[in-house]
């Protein structure tokens, strides 16, 4: 006898969709085929699946008297609390109702809830500036714990929200948190002070970056398409930031600083407001605003002014140029 | 006898990328007017006003993640418009690349994810294609789906390698991209696209890319197809049952910006319209949004894009949508692949307007013949990167000023109009593709495109959700959180 499904509906509010666009990216296996590994049946997901309109509406009705069991509630996007309180920014078509109802009513029978990139964890881009939406989070309105569902909020299954944080989420964030839960390893340990799964949010962004050599010596970028380290001049929060894009890697052998441009933070709550340009690094006397995590200032600027002594040759002229001008140096490697 | 109008809503609708409901009134089992809203508002651009002008290529991209290379280049261009810079030669073939690549990814994810599998519904059965087209087609499941989902996923390592990743890049910048490439880099961009090339030539078209682009006629076409066992040909064939060629008609006035500036100033397809049997120059400031049905304040007069303002106002009776009405002097255009194909006199496209106009199997087979031209346009540009040349020019923004971007997103033109002052953006407007065809009424009560092409489409009785008006709607490949943003 095979074991039941591991029930998931997938809905979209103040997002741009992205986050599924990057899932249909999952690759070596593919999405369906890693979906089927750990039982995972997609109820409705409004990218893929047939049913439309009213077939679509009833399939949610029955999830809520309760004759479909709901194993995880994934909603990617902003919860929209505009105007006035009414939600009614997002009405869920065919419906006349908020989709702020709807999350939350069915967030009440899931066993699990997932955000599902950083406009539903936090409010993200959606909430940016102005917010002319009062766009929030699932359970946090930026930082702040609150959100569409409230502080207190824990899902049947005992957990609060899962933050698969990120604008957009890996592919593999999403499929790998769900997997995790249809085994039920997630526990509440298992999440960061952000609610983000930790086996992607305990690393850095730095660890893997390529520019690490020109970091090393802070060897600086100074425009786009430079090859140097982007920490000083061009905005990069790598060695801030917890996610494992550069070891992990998107697309194929893709990521932000692969790509030759900053990383932006993007699955931190407020990363959409830096309070400076984002390309830009804000700095007070020279020095860059915002340290590498667990450093202390006083070694940073102590090891930045040596390191920018120490600068190979090299690695100044590489750090400028826009390909590698000065190679490595072949040695041979002495035998003891 | 006439019977008395029903009112249908039909919602959610799914497989069309964002929010989307559609109101319908049926008499005699056929759509007599139709009411497009979008349901979602975001407030893009509220949220880009005060901000640094660079700051752009972070968030306009995020107003969508199926066109978000699209939306950066948009910003790229108005800001390399304020700087007065161009790209690099590199860039600019760099950045035809990456949007090329989102364009055909969505060209494919239209045809295999969103559009098809309506076809392998129950309702259907018995019809003498379905075995084949619930075998290949059906949600989420069958096998053209799942393969075309791998196939679009081994086009994107080409953003993987220049750009990083996919969606929401920023590779795209003012003066070119942020990333060189080299020899090495050249020949993985060649492997992926032949990769790619080689799944289309045996899955979709059952044959060579090269054939496809010179079919010059609807004639060609249906005598090159038939026989062949690819998935156009089945998609053909169920055209050629229900009438596809003969439903979802709107306006026939046809739009595109026009895409993938080449070396000597011209693009790969032109800019212009097209309207009437007859190409026009497109004039620019002759684009105006209308707010009269559009929950905006603001209705009392056309808004040029410069001057143009974003209020909600959720309070308006009148207004059924979110989504302002574009106007090309005072018309509503319809814009797209086959809008893009149109206007570049492709003769297949040609023909097609000539005798069908944009109905819904010319807006798929336009899109189709697109996917083949920009593959083959590709390998080209990979072939004229030259790496050791610069990639990205540097400029200087201007303290205050105004200019525009305009691109083709794989859904049809989009345009970004700013305006800086005391070096922050004082007003951004952005009319993307969607927002052309799906646009509410106007003051002079002029219905949208996909307002036009839903009178007469055919209601079975006892249909909700009828399955006519969804062939029609996702022939637009609608993009809702484009068309709101």
């Amino acid at each position: 006898m095979s074991a039941a499904p591991f029930n998931m509906l997938w809905l979209q509010s103040g997002g741009c969709g992205g986050c599924t666009m990057s899932l249909l990216c999952a690759e070596a296996p593919d999405l369906f085929a890693t979906l089927a590994s750990a039982n995972i049946r997609m109820l409705w997901h409004p990218t893929l699946s047939e049913e439309t309109g009213a077939e679509a509406v009833e399939l949610l009705e029955r999830i809520l008297a309760g004759e479909i069991v709901l194993d995880a509630l994934c909603v990617e996007g902003a919860l929209l609390r505009g105007p006035n309180g009414t939600g009614r920014f997002h009405i869920l078509a065919g419906t006349g109702r908020p989709m702020l109802d709807w999350v939350r009513e069915l967030a009440a029978v899931a066993r699990h809830v997932v955000a599902v990139g950083t406009c539903a964890a936090y409010g993200g881009v959606t909430a940016a500036g102005v917010n002319p939406t009062d766009a929030c989070g699932l359970q946090y309105d930026g930082r702040q714990k609150g959100g569409a569902l409230g502080a207190d909020f824990s899902a049947r299954g005992g957990l609060p929200v899962i933050n698969v944080a990120g604008c957009p989420t890996h592919p593999n964030w999403v499929t790998e948190t769900l997997m995790l839960l249809s085994a039920g390893l997630i526990k509440g340990d298992d999440l960061d002070v952000y609610g983000r799964p930790r086996f992607y949010a305990d690393y850095l962004v730095h660890h893997g970056c390529p520019r690490n050599e020109y970091y090393e010596y802070k060897a600086s970028a100074e425009k786009m398409s430079d090859l140097g380290c982007m920490m000083e001049h061009l905005g990069c929060l790598g060695t801030q930031a917890h996610a494992d894009c550069n070891t992990r890697l998107w697309n194929g052998e893709g990521s932000c600083t692969r790509g030759g441009y900053a990383c932006i933070n993007c699955t931190a709550p407020e990363f959409e407001e830096p309070g400076h340009a984002f390309l830009e690094t804000p700095k007070i006397g020279g020095i860059p605003v915002g340290l590498p995590t667990d450093m202390p200032k006083a070694w940073f600027i102590a090891l930045s002014s040596l390191a920018k002594a120490a600068t190979p040759e090299r690695l100044r002229r590489n750090a400028t140029a826009d390909h590698v001008l000065t190679p490595p140096k072949v040695r041979d490697i002495k035998k003891r | 006898m006439t019977e008395n109008p029903t009112r249908l809503i039909v919602g959610p609708f799914n497989r069309v990328e964002g929010d989307l409901e559609v109101r319908l009134d049926v008499a005699d089992g056929a759509v007599r007017a139709a009411y497009v809203s979008s349901p979602l508002f975001r407030g893009f651009e509220r949220i880009l006003e005060g901000r640094d002008p660079r700051d752009a290529l972070v968030i306009a991209p995020r107003i969508c993640g199926i066109c978000s290379v699209s939306q950066s280049h948009a910003a790229a261009l108005a800001l390399a418009g304020l700087q007065g810079i161009a790209p690099t030669p590199n860039g600019r073939m760099a950045t035809n690349l990456m949007v090329a690549t989102e364009n055909v990814a969505d060209h494919l994810t239209h045809f295999h994810v969103f559009f098809m599998p309506d076809f392998a519904r129950a309702l259907y059965e018995g019809r003498p294609w379905f075995a084949e087209v619930e075998r290949r087609f059906k949600a989420a499941r069958g096998a053209s789906v799942a393969r075309a989902l791998a196939t679009r996923a081994t086009l994107l390592h080409v953003m993987g390698l220049l750009a990083g990743r996919w969606p929401h890049t920023l590779a795209l910048q003012p003066g070119g991209v942020s990333r060189s490439a080299d020899a090495r880099d050249q020949m993985r961009l060649l492997a992926t696209l032949s990769a790619v090339r080689a799944a289309l030539e045996e899955h979709l078209f059952a044959g060579p890319l090269e054939e496809v682009a010179a079919l010059a006629s609807i004639a060609e076409l249906e005598a090159w197809a038939d026989g062949r066992g690819g998935d156009l040909s089945l998609f053909l064939a169920i055209a050629d049952d229900l009438g596809l060629n003969l439903m979802g008609r709107a306006y026939d006035r046809f739009l595109s910006y026009g895409a993938y500036p080449q070396a000597d100033e011209r693009r790969l397809y032109a800019a212009g319209t097209f309207a009437r049997g007859r190409p026009g120059a497109l004039d620019v400031e002759a684009i105006t949004e209308d707010h009269s049905f559009a929950r905006m304040e603001g209705r009392e007069r056309p808004h040029p894009p410069f001057e143009g303002s974003t209020f909600p106002d959720a309070a308006d009776e009148a207004g059924y949508t979110w989504c302002k009405a574009p106007r090309l002097a005072g018309q509503p255009f319809e814009t797209g692949a086959l809008a893009r194909q149109v206007v570049d006199a492709h003769p297949l496209a040609r023909d097609l307007a000539a005798r069908e106009g944009a109905s819904v199997r010319a807006r798929v087979v336009g899109r189709l013949l697109e996917t083949a031209r920009t593959l083959l346009a590709m390998t080209n540009w990979v072939r004229a990167l030259e790496p050791s040349a610069p990639w990205c020019a540097q400029g200087d923004l201007p303290v205050s000023g105004r200019a525009f971007g305009l691109t083709e997103a794989a859904r049809g033109a989009l345009g970004h109009w700013v305006v800086v002052e005391k070096g922050r953006i004082a007003r951004y407007q952005i009319i993307a593709p969607t927002t052309w065809n799906f646009s509410p009424r106007d003051a002079a009560g002029v219905p949208g495109p996909l307002e036009a092409a839903l009178v007469g489409a055919p209601v079975r009785p006892g249909e909700t959700t009828p399955v006519s008006v969804q062939h029609i709607v996702r022939s637009f490949d609608p993009c809702m959180v484009c068309t709101v943003h």
